[in-house]
Parts: C-alpha cells; sequence; structure tokens
C-alpha cells in the first residue's frame, strides 16, 4: 500500500525510494539504465579474469597453469559471458538511459518489463556461473563447448551442465526480447512532439533498427537450445545423425541467429560514435539520411550473410559463392559509415576529450576489423583462415577494439551528465592510452599466429607460435589491469568530491534533448514533453 | 630527427634480432598445391586492397586531426552533406569488391571439382585421433600423436620442444606425387576439421556426412596440420602429418602396410604367451589408453578414472572385455571393438590384468575375445 502511494508521489517531485527496494522493484529507467552498466561492468570483469586464464596458459608451450579440459570450459565461458553478459547488457543500460531523454520522453514506454528485463540477468549469468563453480569443486564440468556449442559436441557429448546452460541462455533470450520490445515501443510511441523518425539522434536510430534484430533472432536462439534440450533428454534428435537428424542444421540455425547477433553488438556503437565525433568536431553529422540507410542496410544484409561462418561444412559451391557475394556486400554500408565519420572530422574543429580519443580509436580499429572481415568474406581464402587465430584477431578487433571501445567512449561522454561531475580528464586520457596500446599489442600478433597457422581453442601450440603468444599475453594483462583505471575514475566521478561540476551542456559542441536537461538528470525526464522544431 | 633516427635504429634492431630467431612466420604460405596458391595470390591481393583504402582513409584521417583542430584556431565548416561524393564513395567499393570477386570464384570452382581422380582415402575423425581408409586398396590404419604425456598437466613438462612438438603422428599417411588424390571425409563422434595449409584443405569431418576435397601435388614432402574445429577435451592434440612420396616409394609404402595387416590377422589366430601379451599390450595402451588412463594407470582424478585395483579388472573378464569392446556410452570411453583387433585387445585386457601390481595373472587370449564380441 505505501509503495503505491510512494509511488504516486514521485510523479509530482524528484523523490528516489530509499534503500534496496530502490533497485529491486526499480521502474525508472534511470536506476535500470545504471543496474544494467553496473551489471555489464561486473561481468566485464569476470570474464576478464577468464580471459587471462587462457592467455597465461597460452604464454609458453606447454601446459602450465590448467588441464585442457578446464582451458574449454574458460574459452567457452569467456565467450558468453563477454557476448551476452558485457556487450549487451551495456548497450540496453545505455539505450535505458539515453533513449527516452534524447526523444523527450518522461520514461521508458514499459517501466515494469523494464524492471523484469534486468533482473533475469543476474539468474542467467549466476547460473551459468554456478556451473563454473561446481566445476572447479570438482563435480562435473562447465559448458565446455565453445560459446558457438555446435552439436553434436553439446548435445549428446555436453557435460550435465549443457542443461543449466540452455536455462540460462533461455533467460537471456527473454530479457533481450522484452528489452527490445520495451525500445520500440518507447521509440514509436513517446517522441517529443515534432521530432519526426528523419529527426531522431543517430543513436536512437541505431538502437531502434537493433532491436528488431533482437526480436527477429532471439527466438531462433531459443529455438535452437530448445532443440538441444529435448535432443539430449527427451529422445529427439533434431541434430543426431544416427536418428536421422542434421548436425550441420544445427550450424545453420545458430548462425542465423549469430551473424545478425553480431551486428547487434556493433549498431548501437555505430550510433555512440554517431553522437560523439559531431560533438567534438562541432559539426553537424556529415550525412545524416544515407546513415540511416547504411545501417538498415547492414541490419537486412545481416539476414543473408550466416553461413560465410560454414564454408568448411561441405556447403554446394553455389552456396558458397552466393554467401560470399552476399558478405562482401556488408562492406559497401560499412564503408560509408567510416566515410561519413571522416567526413565530419574534416574540416571541424576538433578538440580531443576522453570520449573523442575512443571515438576515434574506434573507427580505425573497427576498420581494421572490417578489414579482416572483407579477407574472411572470400571463401578460398576463408579455408585458410577459418577457425584459426586470424579470426580470433577479426571479431576481437571488432568487439573489443570496436563495441567495447564506443561503450567506454559512451560512459566518459555521459557520466557527467548522468552524475553532475566531470571525470578527471588525466585519468581518462591515461587510460585509453595504456588501453589503447595494450590492446594492440594483444590483438594484433594473433593476425600472425593466425596466418601462419595456429588453430583457435587450443590449450597448447608448437613452439614456433611462441614469440607472438607472448607478445600478446604481456598485451593482455596490461589491458586488463589498465580496466581498473576506469574503475576509480567512474567511482571517483560518482562520489563527486574533488570534481568539477558539470554545466546542462557538459560539452561546448553538444546538440540534442538530453543536453537541455540540468546535470545531474532529474529523476523523471521530461515529465512535459518539449517541442522539437 | 635525431628522435627518428634512434626509433628507426631500435625497430632494425628488433627486425634483425627476429630475424635470427626466424623460425616464425607472419603470413600464409603459398603451399604446394593449385588451390593454396589461389589462395595466397587472392588472400595477398585483398590484403594489399584493404591496405591501400587504409592509406587513404586513416591519412585523411589524420590529415584532419592534425589540421582541422580548435587549439590550432580552425574554424568548424558548416557542410553536412554532399550527394555527389555520396554516390562516388557506394559506387567506387562495389567496383573494387568486383574486382576481387573474379578470381575468388575461379579459384572456389577448382577447388570444389572433386572429378578424374586417380586414387580416394577416406578420412575419418575420432576423438582424438585420425582414421585414414585406402578406398579399394584393403589398407586401414588410425594416426595418434606421439606424445601422449602433452596432454595432462602433470606430464606435460616431460615433452622436448622442438619444430615437430604436437604435429608429429605414429602412422603418417601416404600419398604418391603428381596423382589427384581424392579425400572423403566423415566423423564417428562430433565435428572435427581435417586441415593442412599447405595443401589449402580444409574440412569439416560430419557425423553422417560424407565431405570431398582433393590433393594434388608436385613436391614430394612432410607436410602438417592440425584439427581446426573444437571437439572435445583434446581438440588440440590431433595433429596431421602427410607424406608426399614418388610413385615408386608410395608403393612400397602400401606393400608394407598390407603384408603387416596379414602379419596381425595370422597373429589373430594364434595362441599367445603372456609375456607376448604383456609386450603388445603395453604398446596399445600406450597409444590408445594413455591419453586419459595415464602410464601409470592413475588416471586423472574426477575426469578419467584410474585402472590401478578398479574393481572392473580385478573383477568378471567378461565385464573388462565388454567395457573396452563396447565402450561405456555417454562417456569419454568410447568404443574400442571396431578400432583395435583381437589380437590387440587381448593383449591390453591381458596388460591392465597384470600391470602396475594389478596381479590377478589372467592371460587373454585373441579367441577369447572373438568369442565375446
Ligand atoms: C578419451 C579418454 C579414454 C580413453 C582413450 C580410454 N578410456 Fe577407458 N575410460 C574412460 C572413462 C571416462 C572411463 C569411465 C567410464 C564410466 O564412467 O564408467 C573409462 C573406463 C574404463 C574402464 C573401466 C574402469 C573402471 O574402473 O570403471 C576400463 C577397464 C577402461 N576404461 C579401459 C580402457 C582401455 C583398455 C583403453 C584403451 C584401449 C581406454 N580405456 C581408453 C576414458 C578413456
Ligand atoms: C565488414 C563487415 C564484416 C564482415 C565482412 C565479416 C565477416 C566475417 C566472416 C566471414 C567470419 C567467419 C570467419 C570464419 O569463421 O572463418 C566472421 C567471424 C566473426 N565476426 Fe565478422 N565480419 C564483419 C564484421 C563483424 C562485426 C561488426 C562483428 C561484431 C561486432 C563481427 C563479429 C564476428 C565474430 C564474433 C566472428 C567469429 C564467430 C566465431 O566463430 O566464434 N564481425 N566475420
Ligand atoms: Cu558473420
Ligand atoms: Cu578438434
Amino acid at each position: 500500500m505505501s509503495a503505491v502511494i510512494e509511488e504516486h508521489h514521485e510523479e509530482h517531485h524528484d523523490h528516489k525510494p530509499t534503500g534496496i527496494g530502490r533497485w529491486l522493484f526499480s521502474t525508472n529507467h534511470k536506476d535500470i539504465g545504471t543496474m544494467y552498466l553496473c551489471f555489464s561492468f561486473l561481468m566485464l570483469f569476470i570474464g576478464g579474469a577468464m580471459a587471462l586464464v587462457i592467455r597465461a596458459e597460452l604464454f609458453q608451450p606447454g601446459l602450465q597453469f590448467v588441464e585442457p579440459e578446464f582451458f574449454n570450459q574458460m574459452t567457452t565461458l569467456h565467450g558468453l559471458i563477454m557476448v551476452f553478459g558485457v556487450i549487451m547488457p551495456a548497450f540496453v543500460g545505455l539505450a535505458n538511459w539515453m533513449v527516452p531523454m534524447m526523444i523527450g520522453a518522461p520514461d521508458m514506454a514499459l517501466p515494469r518489463m523494464n524492471n523484469w528485463s534486468f533482473w533475469l540477468l543476474p539468474g542467467a549469468f549466476g547460473i551459468l556461473i554456478a556451473s563454473l563453480v561446481m566445476s572447479i569443486m570438482g563435480m562435473g564440468s562447465a559448458p565446455n563447448f565453445g560459446w558457438t556449442f555446435y552439436a553434436p559436441l553439446s548435445t549428446k557429448y555436453g557435460p550435465a551442465s549443457t542443461d543449466f546452460f540452455i536455462f540460462s541462455v533461455h533467460m537471456m533470450g527473454i530479457s533481450s526480447i522484452m528489452g527490445a520490445i520495451n525500445i520500440i515501443a518507447t521509440i514509436m510511441n513517446l517522441r517529443a512532439p515534432g521530432m519526426t523518425y528523419m529527426k531522431m539522434p543517430i543513436f536512437v536510430w541505431t538502437w531502434f533498427i537493433t532491436a528488431y534484430l533482437l526480436i527477429a533472432v532471439m527466438p531462433v536462439l531459443a529455438g535452437a537450445v530448445t532443440m538441444m534440450l529435448t535432443d539430449r533428454n527427451f529422445g529427439t534428435s533434431f541434430f543426431d545423425a544416427a536418428g536421422g537428424g542434421d548436425p550441420v542444421m544445427f550450424q545453420h540455425i545458430f548462425w542465423f541467429f549469430g551473424h545478425p547477433e553480431v551486428y547487434i553488438m556493433i549498431l548501437p556503437a555505430f550510433g555512440v560514435i554517431s553522437q560523439i565525433i559531431p560533438t567534438f568536431a562541432r559539426k553537424k553529422i556529415f550525412g545524416y539520411s544515407s546513415m540511416v540507410y547504411a545501417t538498415s542496410s547492414i541490419a537486412f544484409l545481416s539476414f543473408i550473410v550466416w553461413a560465410h561462418h560454414m564454408f568448411t561444412t561441405g556447403m554446394p559451391v553455389t552456396a558458397e559463392l552466393f554467401f560470399m557475394y552476399a558478405t562482401m556486400l556488408i562492406a559497401v554500408p560499412t564503408g560509408v559509415k567510416v566515410f561519413n565519420w571522416v567526413s565530419t572530422m574534416w574540416k571541424g574543429s576538433m578538440t580531443f576529450e576522453t570520449p573523442m580519443l575512443f571515438a576515434v580509436a574506434f573507427i580505425i580499429m573497427f576498420t581494421i576489423g572490417g578489414f579482416t572481415g572483407l579477407m574472411l568474406a572470400i571463401a578460398p581464402a576463408d579455408f585458410q583462415y577459418h577457425d584459426t587465430y586470424f579470426v580470433v584477431a577479426h571479431f576481437h578487433y571488432v568487439l573489443v577494439n570496436g563495441a567495447l571501445y564506443s561503450i567506454f567512449a559512451a560512459v566518459y561522454f555521459w557520466l557527467p551528465k548522468w552524475t553532475g561531475n566531470m571525470y578527471d580528464e588525466k585519468l581518462g586520457k591515461l587510460h585509453f592510452w595504456v588501453s589503447t596500446i595494450s590492446v594492440n599489442l594483444l590483438f594484433f600478433p594473433m593476425h600472425f599466429v593466425g596466418l601462419a597457422g595456429m588453430p583457435r581453442r587450443i590449450p597448447d601450440y608448437n613452439m614456433q607460435f611462441a614469440e607472438f603468444n607472448q607478445w600478446a599475453t604481456v598485451g593482455a594483462f596490461i589491458f586488463g589491469f589498465s580496466q581498473l583505471i576506469l574503475l576509480y575514475n567512474i567511482v571517483k566521478t560518482v562520489r563527486g568530491r574533488r570534481t568539477v561540476k558539470a554545466t546542462d551542456q557538459v560539452w561546448e559542441g553538444a546538440d540534442g534533448l538530453e543536453w537541455t536537461l540540468p546535470s545531474p538528470a532529474p529523476f523523471h525526464s521530461f515529465t512535459t514533453p518539449p517541442t522539437v522544431k | 630527427m635525431r628522435a627518428a633516427i634512434r626509433v628507426a635504429g631500435f625497430i632494425s634492431m628488433m627486425l634483425s634480432s627476429s630475424l635470427a630467431l626466424a623460425e616464425y612466420k607472419l603470413d600464409l604460405e603459398p603451399g604446394v598445391t593449385t588451390f593454396s596458391q589461389g589462395a595466397y595470390e587472392i588472400h595477398t591481393m585483398v590484403m594489399w586492397i584493404c591496405v591501400a583504402i587504409g592509406v587513404v582513409v586513416f591519412g585523411a584521417m589524420t590529415y584532419a586531426i592534425i589540421k582541422h583542430r580548435k587549439s590550432k584556431g580552425h574554424e568548424a565548416a558548416s557542410f553536412h552533406d554532399n550527394t555527389t561524393l555520396e554516390i562516388v564513395w557506394t559506387i567506387v567499393p562495389f567496383i573494387i569488391l568486383g574486382f576481387m570477386a573474379v578470381p575468388a570464384t575461379k579459384v572456389l570452382l577448382n577447388m570444389e571439382d572433386t572429378s578424374n581422380s586417380d586414387m580416394s582415402v577416406k578420412i575419418t575423425g575420432y576423438q582424438w585421433k585420425w582414421h585414414y581408409d585406402y578406398l579399394g586398396e584393403d589398407v586401414s590404419f588410425f594416426s595418434n600423436i606421439t606424445t601422449p604425456d602433452s596432454l595432462s598437466l602433470a606430464t606435460s613438462a616431460n615433452v622436448k620442444q622442438d619444430e615437430t612438438t604436437l604435429l608429429d603422428v605414429d602412422n603418417r599417411m601416404v600419398i604418391p606425387v603428381n596423382k589427384k588424390v581424392r579425400l572423403l571425409f566423415t566423423s564417428n563422434d562430433v565435428i572435427h576439421a581435417w586441415w593442412v595449409n599447405d595443401f589449402g584443405v580444409k574440412k569439416d569431418t560430419i557425423p553422417g556426412y560424407i565431405n570431398e576435397s582433393w590433393i594434388k601435388t608436385d613436391k614430394p614432402g612432410v607436410y602438417r596440420g592440425q584439427c581446426a574445429e573444437l571437439c572435445g577435451t583434446n581438440h588440440g592434440f590431433m595433429p596431421i602429418v602427410v607424406e608426399v612420396k614418388s610413385e615408386e616409394d608410395y608403393l612400397d609404402w602400401l606393400a608394407g602396410k598390407k603384408a603387416a595387416a596379414a602379419e596381425a590377422a595370422a597373429s589373430a589366430e594364434k595362441t599367445w604367451t603372456k609375456d607376448e601379451l604383456m609386450a603388445q599390450g603395453e604398446k596399445v595402451y600406450a597409444t590408445n589408453c594413455g591419453a586419459c588412463h595415464q602410464a601409470s594407470g592413475q588416471g586423472i582424478p574426477n575426469v578419467f578414472p584410474g585402472l590401478v585395483g578398479s574393481p572392473i579388472i580385478m573383477g568378471d573378464v567378461a565385464k573388462h572385455i565388454d567395457v573396452i569392446v563396447n565402450g561405456v556410452s555417454g562417456t569419454a570411453m568410447q568404443a574400442f571393438g571396431g578400432q583395435l583387433n583381437d589380437a590387440d585387445i587381448a593383449a591390453v585386457v591381458t596388460y591392465e590384468r597384470n600391470a602396475w601390481g594389478n596381479d590377478t595373472g589372467d592371460v587373454i587370449q585373441p579367441s577369447d575375445i572373438k568369442a565375446a564380441r
């Protein structure tokens, strides 16, 4: 009863509920956004620790720290946590915070569902991590079949914990779908008067498209894991050749989800970069409408290229040609985005605060990842690259040096708006330079060992690969620990002692509704809608 | 300037010191078949096109970063679109992609053409070894890693590190030079991938499927590769070694294999002494069982059971044979019935029942296995 009264109260004043209830029962887009971001940051450290176990083992030829079986559990959980627990929740957190503020809305359209979408996540990852804890305690094995969980390794040959994994993926899927529905409902219904679709900030556009991708492909993932579940426990044989099923069908289903999934992880990043570059170039984004069309065509193409992950499965040659050509096409709209960003910088009046540094580094390193993507698209060459460290280098350039970098950029960019305090610029720059040097030391040599012939997902290797693996391990440890600088900087900014107060506009070149609100932004964004001319 | 010289000096020092080590590679190798060379050429072409585009784009960006700064007093221009430019940078990439697609298509069509082959070898992936079957020749064998010590933390340090560590097998696949060898791929359990870079062949071996590829090379030699698809615990330990020999040497090798097979078949008929069985059993155990149960028979706690004093081994012989012939379904203990002949199974059973202090004194003959199958 009292909760109801309190909620009613909030409509009029800026009173926040207090105590644990504020977070547990929150329906506020900012609080939920904060929880998503904190959760993602926590997962970054857990998944990162696993990566360091992997890199420590690969520092030298021979086995030094872990058994091959445990090594496989590390690569699997690292991949799952980074994809589903770090990148995706971080972008949902950013959307929660920024979308209502950018379109002039008071909150998300479906606030209770918003609460439920978030609170599913700790459950999902709790289950997944529990399987690892049990493995360490000597009770069976955690999932050990790679984040791509190909059948029959994950079905007939999967450890008992696979059923935990399936349940966990279902929960993540439900969470993502609800989050996506919420974002679409918010963008469609709560835009301020005058804000037509073609006036929405690019970040809102990219999330709008991403949300549709999520709704389209998360059910496909759910279908895949459900078929695994029945194969494992109820005697079906969807993926078991001996029962008339088809293990390759698993890969088609997985990648029909999986390729759009990689764009789910990069389109919001494009959005973030498209907000930051114009701000610090003090110049409008170049080619707004071509940005929107490019994003849409990338989203469309992402549905017809999935089998470029499956060139070696022995598809008919006509299918290989189709998927090769379609994949090469993605380079065109991706190129348009990069050209537009560079043109936005061209003849601007640029300054290089931390968000801009991360954004510029994003453009360069993401483009490198795009180049290797194009190389991988060439089927005959992919026979040499596939399942080697070259692919590992490719997707880390787009995901770490790309998606994660855009998240760092976004956090520095919006933190002053969120907290009302400027972050420590010196520390921000330090974080940028240490991260950028070490991340390249970490991932660039992987191109070399991959081309030289080192397969991925192996715990031990021939000594011809030793040199570059050592570089990578050194880079990994520096990169990993340099994230503590970010943690410290955020904590310091949130606490607000010895920091400078942020103005409402925060950045000199900032433009958009979110910058018209006070800093820190009030608990309820726009209670009366602003008008956009 | 002085700084630049120092940097250049440092880089050249790094380069020369690494050239001195020089066992590692930075790039793909052209390899020894038409399509490994095709793949290499197209890889090189696409890579340099990307580098060229990168130089232009990053060059423009660097120029802007240096010149168009607020701190240099640069005022922001106000343009925010340019239709001509946008059309150009949509069309030009299409044309560049066309230049890549044409040779890529050619190479791919060549790779997929397995017609008119001179001989066929069927390659089957097992957890964690390869099986080669020379179709029509009655020659088939397993190929295992030579250093089972590599597989576990406790013994890995015993392995000598050299150019072929983890890349060496007990039985090599042998093929003749200048013949088109058709390869057929399938799997006994999970998906593996057979990959030898120098041939440009990487194909998944999938249960229930038969994939095809081919090799034809004019360069005799020894070529190495590894499994390229995660296939469980010991995925990193299933190397591939292919030896390309002259036609004559190849036929000699084939005859040798046939003779050995005949000898093995004959040995299954005779009655063995305990010593013979123990000696043979130790060998069979080392190549087939030691990876999991360890040479000491101690196993790996919680993963692979130890065999010292195991109730199955100390108990009923029939149960013991059953575990080895039929495996234990749902565990890593696979069915060895199809992989080992009667003599080898008899030998390994005898060995397990008498080694490491399991002194049951039992002697099992090949005929016992035949009867038990
Ligand atoms: C890939 C790993 C692996 C290999 C290789 C392997 N085993 Fe096993 N073995 C196992 C596992 C796991 C079990 C336990 C099965 C169970 O849970 O009952 C087992 C069980 C056994 C047992 C029963 C022991 C007991 O106490 O339960 C015997 C006997 C045995 N194996 C013999 C062999 C022989 C002989 C070979 C070689 C021809 C061999 N194994 C190769 C993994 C392996
Ligand atoms: C220019 C655009 C891109 C192209 C042409 C491209 C192409 C490819 C191809 C062909 C593969 C398969 C390689 C192989 O396994 O042999 C691949 C793998 C991968 N790509 Fe991309 N890619 C592009 C952009 C991206 C982006 C933006 C992301 C994510 C943000 C991404 C993430 C991945 C991941 C995660 C894998 C590996 C999946 C796995 O096997 O575990 N890629 N890419
Ligand atoms: Cu893809
Ligand atoms: Cu493998």
